[in-house]
């Protein structure tokens, strides 16, 4: 059985639809590539799987190990195994970055009926972690991610991906706001928590990331739905042609393809 | 206009109360006159209204109503039940003062642990003295001022000498123990030149204590380059009232660091009027209101800049949920140069019915001053809040972060970490009954 199986997705917002009827599988331990230009609904897609309000889902559905992922919570998503890291991770002043880490991983355990961590164990945890992604301890030390750049930002939403292991890790245009350098770092962090039973969607508008990431399938959105997916050369296809084939016409460009 | 006097409550006037309560108010002579002439001044405004500026948000003739008879002297079981309210306030390694229905409770007390250089006593005793009406009298005038004046049946009156550091926080503790009837406390604070204390206050309710009322008044002196460290905490039975003014006078070059945290009672008024009265005083005074249900809580501070170069720091928050109501109004006076003060207030909604309302306001008589207000109200932001969720937090619990930060802020202004944890405890606490 597919880990993650969107069938037929339609979701509006307010009275504009955005996805229309979106189907995508994705397999454990695959690696999967979303791309597709602006207002294509990449980024809508990964909200809804992860629960954001203010999405109205109108038909189809989104199984997640065989449960119906769109009857649950955003917490109880966390707590199965389901992780988006945000484009833009929101800055929480005033909330610690340890005390936040602590509060999330121990809320996610106790979901799952396992014990919390006491601190010594927590703080051993969170040292091995971030050392193993080369992240620096006085990063730990903020508000989360309060005065971080955003390369801090992405290492802080890769490091929490480390920390609470989840099965699905959806990637919302890790790459925006990042230079070279940055990129690089945060891809070499997703690149070590690549295992055999860890599944990601990387969701990017550009193929450089692909470079670092480098995806099983990649998919085109467009308007709303999937309309071609491939092996990672599609991905250096579209970086040569653009999405302008894509653009407009939707399923006929299929054909073209075709 | 008619109709708001007749809300006063013909049938049981406060003066029937002050009338009954004679012969037990402490002080002849002298003493009895500034009690009658208080007496008059309150009866001559009445309970305040919404009319009177300074009370605008806060009508006590239909919050408050009445003014209660006083709480009878507490007997043996009414001083077992304080003991336990006591035991869960007291601060770790704080000289208790105990005063239970507004009479003081020696034995409840740690009169032992104030050493040399710190004189104390109680209203009584200090009444006996020939100045002793001069406790009876300040600088600020206001309705609820006069009438704790009137009826002041005890509190205590604690001296620090010149140079005197007294280490153990003092910790003014008011237990109720009744129902339906008032207790009327007055203490005085004077800190000698160059004098360091800690003062905390609170205010608690025994078990069975209900519907009662508190009416307090501080009375504080910093001398110069003294140092005062000031907390506040209510935590009154839900259906409690308690009305409570501060008056202080800042000296040169002494510093006041106070924060107040109200969280119980109903119908809740701290009154603070502070003079920054010599020059190069300093002056933080933080507040926080977390209100529920149909609590309604108002701070009004006004801060007198009277000398040049002086200070004032606020920093006012408020959280509000079901159907409470914060008021916050706070007036820095610039009349001397060169002062410098801001006053910031923020408001969290939790619900649709909460309601704040966030008066900061300067008044400006000097040229070469540096002041500023604001005032920001808003609910918690849906973003930060999925963000929290997507982490696997639960809504309440992901809620009760972000309101934990919003108070930080204001929070870990608080030097002390013994003080500062004291605040954060009785913070988790609040945010736990909310789940």
């Amino acid at each position: 059985m597919a880990l993650l199986a969107v069938k037929g997705l339609k979701v509006r917002v307010k009275e504009r639809e955005i996805l229309r009827g979106l189907t995508l599988t994705v397999n454990e331990g695959e690696i999967h590539a979303i791309m597709g230009p602006n207002g294509s609904g990449k980024s809508t897609l990964s909200h809804v799987i992860a629960g954001k309000p203010g999405y109205e889902v109108t038909d189809g559905q989104i199984v997640f190990k065989g449960e119906d992922l769109l009857k649950m919570d955003p917490e109880e998503r966390v707590a199965k195994g389901v992780f988006l890291a945000f484009q833009y991770p929101v800055e929480i002043p005033g909330v610690a970055i340890m005390t936040f880490l602590r509060t999330a991983l121990n809320a996610q355990r106790k979901a799952r009926g396992e014990s919390e961590f006491t601190t010594p164990d927590f703080l051993k945890k969170v040292r091995e972690v971030s050392k193993s992604l080369n992240i620096p301890q006085d990063m730990l030390k903020r508000g989360v991610n309060v005065g971080f750049s955003g390369g801090e930002k992405k290492r802080n939403e890769v490091l929490q991906m480390a920390l609470f292991e989840p099965s699905l890790c959806i990637l919302d245009e890790m790459d925006s706001g990042l230079d070279i350098d940055a990129l690089r770092i945060a891809a070499d962090c997703v690149n070590a928590l690549r295992s055999p039973g860890r599944a990601m969607v990387v969701i990017t508008h550009y193929q450089r990331l692909l470079n670092c990431i480098v995806p099983d399938v990649v998919h085109v959105m467009s308007k709303g739905r999937v309309v071609k997916s491939g092996g990672k050369e599609l991905a250096l296809e579209l970086e040569a042609s653009g999405y302008a084939n894509f653009r407009g016409r939707g399923l006929a460009v299929l054909r073209i393809f075709r | 206009m008619t109709l708001a006097l007749a809300n006063t409550n013909p049938e049981c006037p406060a003066r029937d109360v002050f009338t009954a309560a004679l012969g037990r108010l402490p002080g002849a002579g002298a003493v009895a006159y500034a009690r009658a002439r208080a007496f008059d001044a309150f009866e001559r405004a009445g309970l305040p209204h919404q009319r009177l500026e300074e009370w605008t948000c806060t009508d006590l003739r239909v919050l408050m109503r009445a003014v209660l008879p006083l709480a009878p002297l507490p007997d043996v079981a009414a001083l077992v039940r304080a003991k336990a309210a006591v035991a869960q306030t007291a601060l770790e390694g704080a000289a208790k003062l105990v005063l239970v229905d507004g009479v003081f409770a020696p034995d409840l007390s740690d009169l032992a642990a104030f050493g040399e250089g710190v004189d104390v006593k109680t209203v009584p005793e200090f009444l006996e003295y020939p100045a002793g009406a001069d406790l009876l009298i300040t600088f600020a005038t206001d309705p609820m001022i006069s009438l704790n004046a009137a009826m002041v049946t005890d509190g205590v009156v604690v001296t620090l000498g010149d140079g005197v550091a007294l280490s153990p926080p003092i910790q003014i503790i008011h237990v109720a123990t009744q129902a339906l009837s008032s207790a009327f406390t007055r203490s005085h604070l004077k800190l000698g030149k160059s004098a360091q204390a800690t003062l905390v206050e609170s205010f608690v309710a025994a078990d069975g204590a209900s519907a009662y009322q508190v009416h307090d008044a501080v009375i504080a002196q910093i001398g110069e380059g003294a140092n005062l460290s000031h907390l506040r905490v209510v935590a009154d039975a839900a259906d409690a009232t308690n009305i409570s003014s501060r008056i202080m006078t800042v000296h040169e070059k002494a510093t006041v660091s106070s924060f107040n945290m109200t969280y119980g009672g109903t119908v809740t008024r701290y009154q603070g009027f502070i003079t920054l009265a010599g020059a190069r005083s300093e002056l933080s005074i933080n507040c926080v209101n977390l209100l529920n249900d149909t609590q309604h809580g108002d701070t009004t501070l006004v801060i007198d800049h009277a000398a040049p170069r002086c200070t004032s720091e606020g920093n006012f928050r408020c959280v509000v949920d079901d159907r409470g109501h914060s008021v916050f109004q706070g007036r820095i006076i610039a009349k001397a140069q060169k002062s410098q003060g801001t006053m910031m207030t923020r408001a969290l909604l939790l619900s649709d019915e909460a309601k704040a309302d966030n008066k900061p306001d300067l008044q400006i008589f000097a040229d070469d001053v540096t002041c500023g207000h604001a005032a920001t109200s808003g609910a918690l932001d849906d973003s930060l809040l999925f963000y929290l969720r997507a982490r696997g937090l639960p809504e309440k619990e992901a809620q009760a972060l972000l309101i934990q930060a919003f108070l930080g802020e204001a929070i870990e202004e608080i030097a002390d970490a013994g003080l500062r944890e004291f605040v954060s405890a009785r913070v988790a606490r609040w945010l736990e009954t909310r789940r």
